[in-house]
């Protein structure tokens, strides 16, 4: 199949590359900005309250004016601040979410129609890099984005943003474990790593989304997504109530913003992967592939607001109890089953 | 009541009621029991239902608790005492203020000074009013002593302003002469009661 492409149409060289990777952080920095003002709103509806109303029409502009507040304001450093590490954090936080997104598939392969100048008869490929070892290039990206918390809270010689970064390290770490062994018995399941090759094995509609074989995991994974996001039953990092404002309590202005925007990319990057591994990715019902697929990116970042306004948040200590105690072992059990299963 | 039931620190022991919130579980199996069934439950989902129905209800009902200040406001009770309104006379438009000075004199926080004098019919009419609304406190004392429901509170609370001293004139309270009809009687703080008239006794020399 490989060599008819290959003599058909033009591979996307390395410039093609170089322009999807522009356009996906141009797309998904666009994107982190509106979930913003989605969340306000999502948020406000379900408090019975108006939300963002008077920047543009029903406050759609205020992610413009934001911008503009984050982007204009003084970049303030600490005066005992570790100021290279207290620099760098936000940068490794956007940067490794956005290098995780490279790797995901958003869209199924297409080809550019031919009355487009310059890129007409293109093929374009369903990922910036379609790695064989995509997921656990994801997982580790997402896991390497830890370092931005933990150098950002450690750097700022601030006692809030110290108990923020040990939450960090605790937090991160802990259901790092369990991402990656709900999402073992898929892997198993299908036998590659490929986000490519998840999609094909579910091809061919509903009934064959991984979602039926594997509840628990599906499960387990969303559990332990939003923890590694740091969403709401388990934003620790960050939680006003307790710890002011976390890791982030010393950042202001476009540092604080580069936290938003990685924690924004992160929840776009898990919302990919819970839809790809567990609902069918984007080859559900033939052309209209990729319209679905956005249903569900959507639909997963709908329930991430969701939960926000309608639960309360964990204690650390249940935290670390529901983890180690609960979620790990029924992932270990979900992946002898599954072997099991296999086996016999 | 004796002393002994104040010295008693054993509060909880007396009257109190307790909520029956069940026993909490003690053994091992208890708790896990209790994990199993309350995960199990769904309660988590009644929660998230609850949100979803008020933000449908919020989007297609119409159904906000938002006041959007500036543009809208909240109705004020009328006993609410905010910047003094002068009232005019219904019939005639004339003030209602007769010059009697006693809202000068009850004014505890002397921030109302007022001149009169005798008009060409020998009736009092006021030269000089002001008061001083850095000094007011807005006790109301003003409006409960006027016998003619001359001064009363207004409805306009948005008192902020740049200096400390900030004087009102007599005619700035007036109601404007062209508004006469949109004057509302005032049945707020130190207004006659509904039932004034039933509450009135004969006096001895009507007898």
């Amino acid at each position: 199949m490989e060599t008819t492409l290959i003599e058909n149409l033009p591979e996307v060289g390395a410039v093609g590359v170089i322009i999807k990777a522009v356009l996906i952080l141009a797309v998904i920095s666009a994107i982190a900005g509106f979930g913003t003002f989605i969340e306000r709103k999502v948020l406000a509806f379900m408090q019975r309250r108006l939300g963002p109303m008077h920047v543009g029409p029903y406050g759609l502009l205020q992610i413009a004016a934001d911008g503009i507040k984050l982007f204009t304001k003084e970049d303030i450093i600490p005066q005992n601040a570790n100021k290279f590490i207290f620099m760098v954090a936000p940068v490794i936080t956007a940067a490794t979410a956005f290098i995780a997104l490279s790797s995901v598939p958003v869209f199924p392969d297409f080809t550019i129609p031919s009355w487009i100048p310059l890129l007409g008869d293109t093929f374009v490929p369903s990922i910036a890099s379609d790695l064989n070892i995509g997921i656990l290039f994801v997982l580790g990206m997402m896991a390497a984005g830890l370092y931005g918390p933990l150098l950002a809270g450690m750097s700022q010689a601030n006692k809030w943003g110290i108990i923020g970064a040990a939450r960090t390290a605790v937090q991160f770490l802990s259901y790092e474990v369990v991402t990656g062994l709900s999402i073992l018995a898929p892997i198993m399941l299908v036998g590659s790593l490929s986000f490519v090759e998840f999609n094909n094995y579910q091809a061919g509609g509903i009934s064959n989304w991984l979602i039926w074989q594997q509840p628990l995991a599906f499960v387990l994974f969303l559990i332990a997504g939003f923890a590694e996001t740091n969403r709401t039953p388990f934003d620790l990092l960050e939680h006003e109530a307790e710890v002011v404002s976390g890791y982030a309590t010393e950042y202001s202005g476009m540092r604080w913003g580069m936290f938003f925007i990685g924690e924004y990319a992160n929840m776009i990057t898990v919302s990919v992967i819970a839809s790809v591994v567990f609902l069918g990715g984007y080859d559900v019902v033939g052309v209209y592939g990729w319209l679905f697929i956005i249903a569900k990116i959507a639909f997963f970042f709908f329930l991430m607001l969701w939960v926000r306004a309608a639960w309360p948040h964990v204690r650390p200590d249940q935290l670390m109890w529901l983890c180690w105690k609960v979620l790990m072992p029924l992932a270990v059990v979900n992946v002898l089953i599954t072997a099991i299963v296999m086996m016999v | 009541m004796s002393l002994e039931q104040f010295k008693n620190r054993n509060v909880g022991v007396q009257s109190y009621k307790t909520l029956d919130v069940g026993t909490p579980p003690k053994t091992g199996m208890e708790k896990f029991t209790q994990v199993v069934k309350r995960s199990v439950k769904g309660e988590l989902f009644v929660g998230l239902g609850v949100v979803m129905k008020r933000m449908l209800e919020a989007l297609f009902k119409n159904d906000m608790h938002t006041v959007k200040y500036p543009f809208e406001k909240m109705p004020i009770s009328p006993r609410y005492r905010a910047i003094h309104e002068m009232l005019r006379l219904l019939e005639s438009g004339n003030y209602r203020c007769i010059g009697c000075g006693l809202c000068e004199k009850i004014c505890i926080s002397n921030c109302i000074s007022m001149e009169t004098r005798y008009d060409e019919n020998q009736r009092k009419e006021v030269s000089e009013y002001t008061i001083n609304f850095g000094r007011c406190i807005f006790c109301g004392y003003c409006a409960e002593v006027c016998p003619e429901l001359a001064i009363v509170h207004g409805q306009r609370y948005e008192t902020a302003s740049e200096q400390r001293a900030g004087f009102s004139l007599f005619e700035d309270m007036l109601t404007p002469i062209d508004q006469l009809n949109l004057q509302q009687e005032f049945d707020g703080f130190g207004a006659v009661s509904p039932n004034a008239d039933d509450n009135i006794k004969q006096t001895p020399l009507a007898y």
